[in-house]
């Protein structure tokens, strides 16, 4: 239109009077036509803002839509409200079982010394390496859960081969406080002792098929009683934890269940940590102090026992079960001050002390182990095994025994392995039992979290 | 020896107790309540990108973060089966044993591939579904605002500091999820294989698709007679990549590499798995990036 006006106005005129009138029409015309002209260009501005408006507009709708449709997709995968109480199982009477979980183990085992035949050096009722040929280890059943809001439960039958005896015993039946502040916990019934670091760990989580020497022979393999436990984490950024029990005392290496039934007390004490992110340790110092009258061993009188433990692991990234190195230690001290008198039924009596005399005097024990994690499936380790008989025990000979262990595991899964172990005993001067073990061990059933 | 342990007792139990707690079992968690709950709580992370999680160690130094904590957070759906129920056992500390003080990311969402039977011989299945849900940003987000809200009913003096950040946090996160979407358009329709199952989420959210993986059964290690089979599928398919997290052995994703041409690549799995990993936004970012990298 800008243009039209322009062309019309730089169109050739010709000047003369009588055009005069024409001329005022033509430029009326012209000014007309640019205020026609200023009025469309006002029309197309507005038109463009309205677009421009209509545009914003649309984007915010598309954006809203899009956070509509995040919302959405937010909303859709967040649990339904009906999940978050859990479903209360109507009239099904299992809803509530127990979690249960099975251990199935057995071993074969080949000695070059009968272990029938003899006993570790001082040591006249120690646990022994297992029987010679096929054999079912430690299998149980072991069922737990919460109690109510307050209470945990944990209830462990085991089949149990123990010199001949075969049968079913309750391993653990105990109960654990769940609410009392502050990191105190309490525990009541029949389980295994805290002392140590082995003791309260099934021998299913064991690196090696049969425990350590000093194990069998102070504690038969595991001490565990009817009794009760105080236990208090405190709340530091180490792991520290102390604690206290008393037991019955009518297992070994107490028995006779003096003090109205209330014959052995621990105290434990464990602390551990993190150097770094690929290390960790655990150690602690404990004791056992009992009063026994005619233990499985001949004993009676007031027995202590001192345990020290320490453990590292290194692992790669801290990936302790697809690589690195576990060390493990354990010493033991036994004191002793009472008598011995030979028990109405011992089957072995190889030394064939004195039948009553004087046993005062102090016993040592102590292992070492080392296992390599080769991989998520194969591990292999060494452990070495010391016991010192002392002086003042009626079994005493001079001679203490040793033996050393090497083992290799393959995993399948973390449900299952296999075992080979190869151990050199020396048990008694002059004799040496050279032992090859085979061993399966499973689990089925709920899933365990074991402890470190 | 009892006098020297009441001593040690009341020394200890006096310890005045400080700022509110958190344990977070994975790393992505604990960049999570770094965002919604900032200076306001103090954060303990239990593990790191660098390690398997189903099958951690029930440390002493775990126990003593649990025995402290007002509140732990994490995936959940039995992730953590093998050692969080012992950490619990063993700490002690009654506020996170259960209710309010266990925050379970998987309760607050749904979860895919639960298995219709349960049979430990189709390897180590997950009853609750599969718990890797960490690389869903909507899931996130939806997390995120379940744990602000646990975190204003635990710590109610900070109530609306909490909803604050987290308000600021959807914002972001709701932003770069449009930005992740826009850039990963490319990838859309591509076909991976998998170390482990644990990449579902992602590539639903992207629209990709897995062929394969490299272990046979979940959890159960790579066998060379088990990779062999993948060779022809992985070579025909057009596929984008050989996925695997930080912490994942790289050795039978490389040899599958090597059979097929088609790259290996590592993806930072949670926060911390690489260095662009330095919180959820860049674990995103990260990962994006690479499989991008991967497309080109």
């Amino acid at each position: 239109m800008t243009a039209a006006a322009a062309v019309l106005l730089s169109a050739p005129l010709i000047s003369s009077a009588a055009d005069d009138t024409a001329l005022q029409a033509l430029d009326a015309r012209i000014r007309a036509l640019e205020v026609e002209g200023q009025k469309l260009r006002e029309q197309a501005a507005a038109a463009l803002a309205a677009a421009d408006a209509a545009h914003a507009e649309l984007e915010k709708l598309k954006a809203s839509m899009q956070d509509t449709r995040q919302a959405q997709a937010t909303a859709a995968v967040s649990a339904p409200r009906e999940n978050s109480t859990p479903n209360p199982g109507g009239a099904n009477g299992n809803a509530f079982n127990p979690g249960i979980a099975v251990i199935l183990n057995g071993d074969y085992a080949h000695h070059s010394l009968n272990p029938d035949s003899y006993v570790h050096t001082g040591f006249p009722n120690a646990a022994g390496s297992g029987p010679q040929g096929l054999s079912l280890g430690e299998s149980e059943v072991s069922f737990a859960a919460n109690i109510d809001d307050k209470f945990y439960g944990q209830f462990t039958l085991s089949y149990e081969d123990d010199n001949g005896k075969v049968g079913t015993s309750i391993e653990e039946a105990y109960i654990d406080t769940l609410t009392l502040p502050q990191g105190f916990g309490v525990r009541a019934g029949r389980f295994f002792s805290n002392i140590g670091y082995l003791n309260s760990h099934h021998a299913h989580t064991d690196n090696f098929v049969d425990r350590p020497l000093a194990y069998q022979a102070f504690l038969a393999d595991q001490y565990g009683d009817d009794g009760a436990q105080v236990r208090w984490v405190a709340p530091l950024d180490l792991f520290l934890e102390l604690g206290g029990e008393v037991f019955r005392g009518e297992n070994f290496p107490t028995a006779g269940a003096n003090h109205s039934g209330v014959g052995a007390h621990t105290l434990f004490a464990h602390a551990g940590g993190d150097v770094g992110s690929e290390n960790s340790w655990l150690a602690g110092v404990s004791m056992l102090k009992a009063s026994t009258t005619g233990a499985d061993d001949g004993f009676s009188g007031d027995n202590t026992l001192y345990l020290a433990d320490a453990t590292w692991k290194w692992a790669p990234n801290g990936n302790t079960k697809d690589g690195g190195v576990t060390l493990r230690s354990e010493y033991f001290i036994d004191r002793r001050h009472g008598t011995y008198v030979a028990p109405a039924d011992v089957a072995i009596d190889l030394t064939d002390p004195v039948l009553e005399q004087p046993w005062i005097g102090t016993r040592r024990g102590a292992y070492l182990e080392s296992v390599y994690r080769i991989n998520r499936s194969w591990d292999m380790g060494y452990r070495f095994d010391k016991l010192w008989a002392g002086a003042g025990n009626p079994f005493a000979t001079g001679f203490d025994p040793v033996r050393h262990s090497v083992e290799l595991t393959w995993r399948n899964s973390e449900f299952s392995f296999f075992r080979i172990q190869y151990s050199h005993d020396d048990p008694l001067r002059g004799s040496t039992d050279n032992a090859l073990y085979l061993q399966y061990d499973v689990s089925l059933g709920a899933h365990g979290a074991h402890k470190f | 020896m009892i006098k020297v342990y009441i001593c040690l007792l009341l020394l200890l139990a006096t310890r005045v107790a400080g700022a509110f707690e958190v344990f977070a079992c994975e790393p992505e968690w604990g960049s999570l309540l770094k965002e919604i709950g900032g200076d306001a709580i103090q954060i303990n992370v239990g593990t790191s990108a660098l390690q398997d999680v189903h099958v951690i160690e029930a440390k002493p130094s775990l126990i003593a973060k649990v025995r402290r904590a007002d509140l732990i957070v994490c995936s959940g759906a039995d992730l953590e089966i093998g050692w969080l129920p012992q950490l619990v056992r063993q700490a002690g500390n009654p506020k996170v044993a259960s209710g309010a003080g266990y925050f379970l990311a998987s309760d607050q969402i749904t979860t895919l591939e639960k298995p219709t039977s349960l049979d430990r011989s189709e390897g180590d299945i997950h009853a609750q579904g599969n718990p890797h849900f960490q690389l869903d940003p909507y899931r996130v987000l939806a997390i995120a605002k379940a744990l602000a809200a646990r975190l204003a009913q635990l710590d109610s003096a900070h109530a609306a500091d909490y909803q604050n950040r987290l308000d600021d946090f959807s914002t972001r996160w709701q932003a770069a999820t449009k930005t992740w979407e826009t850039k990963a358009a490319p990838l859309k329709g591509r076909k991976v294989v998998v170390h482990h199952m644990s990449w579902i989420y992602l590539l639903q959210w992207l629209g990709m698709e897995q062929i394969g993986a490299l272990e046979p059964k979940p959890g159960v290690p790579p066998t060379s007679g088990h990779l062999a089979t993948l060779v022809d599928v992985t070579k025909s398919s057009h596929t984008l990549a050989i996925l695997r997290a930080a912490y994942q052995d790289p050795k039978p994703g490389d040899w599958l590499a090597q059979q097929t041409g088609v790259p290996a690549v590592t993806l930072p799995f949670s926060v911390g798995g690489d260095d662009q990993a330095k919180d959820l936004f860049g674990l995103f970012d990260s990962t994006i990036d690479k499989l991008l990298a991967a497309a080109k």
